[in-house]
């Protein structure tokens, strides 16, 4: 952990309540998100036992699954949650705005504008905590390679219509949640942990309830004891208070809660089945009774996710938050008309090209994340400066240069009082940047004086002429701050296309049919 | 009351954190320690919840049905190829005795047996015997596969899923750590017995995909063995602590709380939140740590980084300038203090910048 954010966790434990780690937000928030709170049965794989989804605190959709392992049942409350999910991604989908992008000719091979459209704005989802995105990841990949009745007349268990195009939806937002600064897919435990320090660890972070009750902790106690009742508080009948955030559920709540109530449900049917009147009435409460257990263990995770939102969306936005955000836009304009082309669903696995890009898309992101996160928070910008990447200072003196050509262009020497250290060594020649109105100027590290200032030497940004334009060189007495990291981070080297693949990698991927072959589907799986 | 055996989980558990006296001591001990926990106020919040036990068994129930043809088909398919099939009529040798004793004897006899008649042999829940920290611990796996060169095979059997041939990295984690104490325990009974070996390459079942079909991969344990084997021979020896200890100690669950809080307190806990993962008194060395002031309650790695700042205070009366002048930490605590101290004053009044363009499509 960096040095600055522990002395914020220890700040945090001596006042009793969370510490700033950010005073922007760093991610962007939709006006209206949907948040989805998934509940899985335990010891099942992609086995949802209820979710609660929704763009409305006040009016979340509640979908329960009384027998999780019927496979009825589970194709039911798939296919409503597909409806109400891929009707808030669809939503987005047709205002769009005029874009350029680059493209590669393919008989020339160069560089060239194409207009085309980007989505005015994209979905956002919301989870509470990074285990519900691994498992939104999960139940991509259990529904995106079922096949409808339509498409496969001879399934003995067809998927309903749109279950498998939530499942792409679904792989693409865990896709693309891994990608550093990205905001389609985010949890609240990561959205509090950016931008607050709890006087717990990172792993006790990990608890939505613990989390809020260190930055916003109800009644007068302190975070600690707040968080503490979160974690282990239970009632008179051994339950949790503060229900886990989910997927899973409490164990104590499985064995003593919602067992005996599945089995009165499974009971209930089979009385139905077997009796012989058709009476339901009997199997209609049961299902009453699984339902009021799951939505109880739901809507406290419900609330606390919208709390942790609102915490969150009371912050001031980056100002390059949105930047990312367009990048998400992209994203999803490009899913959506991948999509609408009729392509096959993502692979089981990526190709070496396609894997090689995104760990490449991965680390420019990451360059860019940390970049930019720094330039819109002084917070974030004081982590730089202590580790050395970036100083900040006063203008004690401008001396007017200029290149010895037949155009002089001005080349200003810059003397910077600091008390940073910045970790740049003499005759290095090293390259440092400021943001000038959102764009950045370099400049050439020249030498340390002897009082330890720093003399650099500015490139560029001040315009075409002999003189600098106002504005553009910093006079005595400006404090400025400059980092020894570029502000925009550059991609890697063009990787060939997928049928160029070196034999290294793998060579060209095979043929492509048996790679979306659906899961075998066995009787035995009871479900 | 009855003396609680060590089991491979509390094993692997223990190697994950040598330090700990105080797990040492009460797991040697065969001390119920969620029983005092509870007694301490700081019940543990561990648990099985049924429907995963009920899903475990049955999974495991049909990897070893129909006379483990299936099991030893994937032991045949991933690890040794090379060997004759196995048979329709494996052997199965009945492992049933009397108490732990009984059946690690009956399990060390089969495993003779089976590496003489150079067989495909599958032993359904040996029990083996290993000595940690100078008390016995009897350790219960899957299942142990002898191959027909004489080798002896861990098998794993999870119930969570292996999607696209991948599973979940903490979890395979846990269950190489799990079975790497397994290939120790056997490796003692098969240094008696001339031609057998222990495959340092165990085999993890679980579920294919969404489905309840078994599928396996081969993990390598030489890791896992080398640090479990390591920590298992750092542990403090049981009677070395016990003999630090006042005469009289008693962690009865039926004393006050505080009368065990006392005795808890007689022997040394390393707390550190991993434990709250893996220690049912968890709970009750966090609030002690807690309590007093130190800053591995943040975490190993913000300990690690404070230096010899070992307590809160030390570290925030650093932070103000306050700490010994020699020590780079409590100085670069100081400018660390200072600079965040600037940001946030800065962040109060700060100017809005310009919004930069919107950026071309990535692709």
């Amino acid at each position: 952990m960096p040095l600055l954010s522990t002395l914020a966790r220890l700040e945090a434990v001596r006042a009793g309540r969370a510490q700033p780690l950010a005073t922007v937000r760093h991610r962007h928030l939709s006006e209206n998100p949907l948040v989805f709170v998934p509940l899985t049965t335990a010891g099942e794989a992609g086995a949802p036992l209820g979710a609660m989804v929704g763009t409305d605190p006040n009016e979340p959709r509640v979908f329960v699954i009384p027998q999780p392992r019927d496979r009825d049942l589970r194709w039911a409350f798939l296919a409503d949650l597909a409806v109400h999910v891929l009707a808030h991604i669809d939503a987005y989908a047709d205002a769009v705005e005029p874009a350029e992008r680059s493209e590669t000719d393919p008989e020339t091979g160069k560089r060239v504008k194409v207009e085309t459209e980007l989505c005015v704005d994209a979905p956002q989802l919301i989870v509470p905590s990074r285990a519900g995105i691994e498992y939104v990841r999960l139940l991509g990949r259990s529904m995106r390679f079922r096949r409808t009745a339509e498409e496969d007349p001879d399934n003995p268990y067809p998927a309903p219509s749109r279950v498998p195009l939530l499942g792409r939806w679904f792989t693409h937002l865990g896709e693309r949640a891994r990608v550093p600064g990205s905001s389609m897919l985010l949890s609240a435990t990561d959205l509090l942990a950016r931008h607050w320090a709890t006087g717990q660890s990172n792993l006790e972070d990990q608890h939505l309830g613990a989390l809020l009750a260190w930055i916003a902790p109800s009644g007068g106690g302190s975070g600690a004891e707040a968080a503490l009742r979160a974690e282990l508080g239970r009632d008179e009948h051994g339950q949790l208070l503060c229900p886990p955030a989910g997927p899973a559920t409490d164990p104590a709540f499985d064995n003593k809660l919602l067992a005996p109530a599945i089995a009165r449900y499974d009971a209930a049917r089979a009385a139905l089945a077997a009796g012989p009147g058709d009476d339901d009435r009997e199997v209609r409460t049961a299902e009453r009774a699984v339902r009021r257990l799951v939505v109880d263990q739901m809507s406290s995770t419900w609330w606390a996710t919208w709390e942790a939102i609102d915490l969150v969306r009371a912050l001031p936005p980056g100002e390059r938050a949105e930047e990312r955000w367009t990048r998400d836009r992209w994203s999803y304009t490009g899913h959506r008309d991948r999509v609408r082309a009729g392509e096959p669903p993502q692979p089981r696995r990526d190709d070496a090209v396609t894997a090689a890009q995104k760990l490449a898309t991965r680390e420019t992101e990451q360059v860019r994340l940390d970049a930019q996160e720094a330039l819109d928070d002084p917070l974030v910008m004081a982590g730089r400066r202590l580790a050395g990447e970036a100083f900040a200072g006063e203008v004690t003196e401008v001396v007017m240069e200029w290149t010895e050509s037949k155009r002089p262009s001005p080349r200003p020497l810059v003397t910077v009082s600091t008390e940073d250290r910045p970790q740049l060594a003499d005759g290095s020649g090293a390259k440092v940047y400021r943001s000038l109105d959102g764009r950045p100027q370099s400049a050439q590290f020249v030498r340390f004086e002897e009082d330890g200032q720093v003399v650099l030497r500015l490139l560029d940004k001040m315009g075409r002429g002999r003189d600098p334009e106002p504005g553009s060189v910093p006079e005595k007495g400006d404090r400025v701050c400059w980092t020894l990291f570029e502000h925009d981070a550059r991609g890697g080297p063009k990787l060939p296309d997928p049928e160029q693949t070196p034999w290294t990698h793998g060579g060209p991927p095979g043929s492509g049919a048996a790679v979306h072959l659906p899961d075998a589907v066995t009787d035995e799986d009871i479900l | 009351m009855q003396p609680r055996p060590l089991d491979a989980r509390a094993l692997a558990a223990l190697a994950a954190n040598p330090g700990c006296g105080r797990r040492a001591l009460l797991d040697g001990a065969g001390v119920d320690k969620n029983a005092l926990a509870t007694a301490l106020g700081s019940p543990a919040a561990f648990g099985q919840s049924q429907f995963a036990i009920v899903r475990g068994n049955s999974f495991e129930a049909k990897v070893k049905g129909d006379g483990g043809a299936e099991l030893l088909r994937l032991v045949h398919g991933h690890l040794d190829p090379a060997a004759e099939p196995p048979g329709a009529g494996a052997r199965v040798p009945d492992l049933t005795a009397a108490g732990p004793e009984g059946r690690a004897a009956r399990t060390a006899l089969a495993l003779r047996e089976a590496t003489a008649t150079r067989d495909w042999t599958l032993l359904d829940h040996p029990m083996l015997a290993l000595e940690v920290a100078g008390s016995p611990a009897y350790l219960e796996p899957d299942a142990v596969v002898v191959h027909p060169d004489g080798r002896w095979t861990v098998v794993e059997i999870k119930s969570f899923p292996m999607i696209d041939a991948a599973a979940d990295a903490a979890k395979v984690g846990a269950a190489a750590r799990q079975a790497a104490v397994y290939v120790l325990a056997l490796e003692r009974t098969a240094e008696k017995l001339a031609g057998a070996e222990v495959g340092h390459t165990v085999l993890l079942v679980c579920p294919k995909d969404f489905s309840n079909l078994p599928t396996a991969a081969p993990v390598d344990v030489r890791r896992e063995r080398a640090v479990t084997r390591r920590q298992l021979e750092r542990l403090t020896r049981v009677e070395e602590l016990a003999a630090a200890l006042p005469e009289g100690l008693t962690f009865d669950p039926e004393r006050t709380a505080e009368e065990l809080a006392e005795a808890v307190s007689a022997v040394d806990a390393a707390y550190a939140p991993e434990c709250l993962a893996a220690c049912e008194l968890a709970f009750h060395c966090r609030e002690r740590a807690r309590a007093a002031d130190e800053v591995t309650a943040l975490g190993r790695s913000v300990r690690g980084e404070l230096g010899a700042l070992t307590t809160v205070e030390a570290a925030l009366a650093a932070a103000s300038g306050a700490g010994c002048a020699e020590d780079p930490t409590a100085a670069a605590l100081h400018r660390a203090a200072r600079l965040r101290a600037e940001a946030l004053e800065l962040a109060a009044a700060r100017p809005r910048r310009h919004v930069p363009e919107s950026p071309e499509c990535p692709c």
